[in-house]
């Protein structure tokens, strides 16, 4: 299921140079023109709109920035362990995070040079998953407070009140829109999980104010 | 014999009422799971974890043999009747059984998986009891350096033959390994990476990492991307299969396990690469070639067995080493960490009552996914029809109830929604889910090895390679690093040849 531009990997050394160049047009000379003009300044009035498409096609490298911050975290946590008392044997408690995180940096670095040499990870695809629109960041963004929302009421409010929520809030969200149904499937799978769980199965579950008063 | 009266005891556990019908549970609710698009076989047993919560471990086990096989089964019913297969394992599944449901021989190409599926299965588990005992006496007397090793050929099997790049691969590893060095160091109780938080002292519990990149991280990847008006599933009768089908169909069947259990015990990616080869064999020797690409049963009937069989061998290396080869296996293995057993050689002996329950409960559960969904394959593809709002709503209400079902903390919900966006990121960015959680698991286990296998040498590295265990072990990690050069230098020399 690779698709021609997602076996992301540096591309091949071929053996001979006419064919690296006649296979790979696509990513070297993107690659090498985008770095010429970033770094001549050549072209002002499309560098603007070229940077920005640039940005968009190499958004990859915000991957690299991450792991690259990830290592720095695990380092610095690693090296400012107060490790003298506690250590046993000759490997303490900081080793593993060091090589951890020079590990993420080092890979941060490769994964840099891969994106810049034109590889690609490959997006995920799905039964449900149509890579060919635009991803919809307002339905992660809704998702993501929604689901944060129940975090917050699941205590005060009980998990049967908190869980409907949820499930209505996601399910609306996700665009369905049956005002006389939606709210039914929740309350009534919500209840259901939680008899399941708090009752049969021992899994205790907050039944919230509502189950004080049934 | 000791295995076989072992093996008798384990139906002694697996057979008694209560733990069958856990076991029909499992089934059920595996295929239910399964079935419904998007959903595989890992997030199936990762969102079923909370269920068994309050079970004992024999109990739990028996109930996760069935959700399982129930999941992959219901897997390959969805790519057979929808043609967009979630996981790799079934793209086979779907390359003769859609052409085959789409002509009016879905109720056969059904009913060829589910047959395959029990076949597999059944010579599969075979093998392992065969093989698991043995494997496990052999391995009962390494020590620290060996499980070391172990863990880092899962390592690095799990990134470089996997997957389509290895950088990718290992930034998804180097994550996990992060993510699994959160909480106090298990050897000094120095906190790491807890920014003197006392909630993650304890460290991310593993169910929440699964269940965060496997399912919230699904959802809202699935969510930035729906399909508006996907297709359309293909209504399908009662599987059942004519004479003339079974005829061409049994040496498939039989084929298709020794193909995929060796498969499966190995590193190497579970399912995805012996169905493809079974597929390749099963073409080759067919009898009637004009047929392929546009519905040839056998097509259906190897690949599956394969499948099913790879499922067993998964639990060899699972069961008596602690290595686990797939996805699913990497969530069982966080099961067992759940209920504070370390699989491995000593398993075999401490847990025998477990372990063969298990294993004879996986015949069981074979007998029952057969017996029950030739039956109720015209129900499960009914579910093939649930709006997709609901399902992806339900995939985060249930990730909600096992995340806060592990602690009963309101914390895990937040952590479980941020592994989740890092799920999402790894979708987007081509980043493999499995070695993430493989680093979640495995890591803390290996650091604890490693440092035993240094305190014993007194801090030299050769007490990492002074078993012939380890040092093998190390040969074959080898192999595998060197693998892709050596492929490239073939390559490189051929088409020099040529020109």
């Amino acid at each position: 299921m690779t698709t021609p531009n997602g076996s992301s990997a540096a591309p091949d050394p071929a053996p001979d140079p006419s064919t690296a160049e006649s296979t790979d047009t696509g990513s070297t000379t993107t690659g090498a023109a985008t770095t010429g003009a970033a770094t001549a300044g050549a072209a002002a009035a499309a560098s603007s709109a070229g940077k920005r498409s640039w940005l968009r096609e190499h958004s990859e490298l915000g991957v690299c920035v991450l792991l690259l911050v990830l290592g720095v975290l695990v380092l610095t946590d690693a090296l400012t362990m107060d490790v003298d008392i506690t250590q046993r044997g000759p490997v303490g408690p900081r080793t593993v995070p060091v090589v951890v995180g020079a590990g993420l940096l080092v890979i941060a670095a490769l994964l840099a040079v891969d994106v810049l040499r034109g590889g690609r990870g490959e997006a995920e695809g799905g039964e449900d998953v149509d890579l060919s629109e635009p991803a919809d960041w307002r339905t992660v963004l809704l998702l993501s407070g929604i689901f944060l929302g129940t975090a917050a009421l699941i205590e005060p409010a009980g998990f049967p009140v908190a869980g409907a929520l949820l499930f209505w809030g996601a399910a609306f969200a996700l665009g369905s829109r049956r005002v006389d149904r939606d709210p039914l499937i929740a309350a009534v799978l919500s209840l259901l999980t939680y008899v399941l769980f708090d009752k049969l199965l021992g899994v205790p579950l907050p039944g919230g104010p509502l189950m004080g008063v049934l | 014999m000791n295995a076989l009266n072992s093996l008798m005891d384990g139906f002694g556990t697996a057979l008694t009422p209560v733990n069958l019908l856990w076991a029909a549970l499992g089934v059920l609710l595996g295929t239910a799971i399964g079935v419904l698009p998007g959903i595989g076989p890992a997030m199936a047993v990762a969102l079923l974890l909370p269920v068994t919560y309050g079970l004992d471990p024999v109990a739990a086990f028996i109930m996760f043999a069935g959700i399982y096989y129930g999941a992959m089964f219901g897997g390959s019913t969805t790519s057979i009747l929808l043609n967009t297969p979630g996981e790799s394992a079934a793209v086979v599944a779907a390359m003769e059984g859609n052409p085959m449901a789409k002509a009016g021989r879905g109720a056969q190409a059904l009913a060829a998986a589910a047959i395959g599926h029990f076949a597999g299965g059944m010579i599969g588990t075979i093998l392992l009891v065969a093989l698991a005992p043995t494997v496990a006496d052999l391995a009962v007397d390494i020590g620290a350096p060996d499980y070391f090793a172990i863990m880092v050929l899962a390592f690095i099997a799990v990134t470089s033959v996997l997957g389509s790049s290895r950088v990718r691969g290992l930034a998804s590893l180097l994550i996990g390994l992060t993510i699994g060095l959160v909480g106090l160091d298990q050897m000094t109780g120095q906190q790491r990476l807890t920014f003197g938080s006392l909630q993650l002292a304890d460290g991310v519990d593993v169910v929440i990492v699964a269940v965060g990149l496997f399912a919230i991280g699904e959802a809202l990847w699935v969510a930035a991307h729906l399909r508006r008006g996907g297709a359309e599933p293909i209504p399908v009768g009662r599987p059942w299969l004519g004479r003339a089908d079974v005829k061409r169909t049994w040496k498939s069947w039989l084929r298709g396990p020794f193909i995929g259990f060796p498969f499966g015990a190995i590193p190497a990616g579970g399912a995805e690469i012996p169905t493809f080869l079974s597929y390749v064999t099963e073409k080759r020797l067919s009898k009637h070639k004009d047929e392929w690409g546009k519905g040839a049963i056998e097509g259906v009937a190897g690949p599956e067995s394969a499948a099913s069989a790879s499922a067993a061998g998964t639990l060899v290396s699972m069961l008596t080493l602690g290595l686990p080869t797939t996805a699913v296996a990497a969530v069982m293995l966080a099961a067992f960490q759940q209920y504070g057993i370390q699989p491995g050689p000593l398993l075999f002996e401490r847990e025998p009552e477990l372990v063969w329950g298990l294993i004879a409960s996986l015949f069981v559960g074979m007998v029952l996914l057969l017996a029950l969904n030739l039956p109720l394959a015209p129900v499960w593809a009914k579910l093939l029809r649930i709006p997709r709002p609901y399902l992806y709503a339900g995939i985060m209400f249930f990730a909600a109830v096992g995340a806060y079902a592990v602690g009963g903390e309101v914390v895990d919900l937040v952590i479980l929604l941020v592994i989740g966006l890092i799920g999402f990121g790894m979708r987007r960015y081509g980043l493999p889910i499995l070695p993430a959680v493989i680093g979640v698991i495995l890591g803390p286990n290996a650091e604890q090895q490693l440092r035993r296998a240094l305190q014993i040498s007194d801090g030299s590295v050769s007490g990492l390679v002074n078993t012939p265990f380890s040092v093998t072990v190390y040969a074959v990690i080898a192999l595998l690093l060197v693998w892709p050069l050596l492929k490239r230098l073939v390559v490189r020399g051929r088409s020099r040849a040529d020109a």
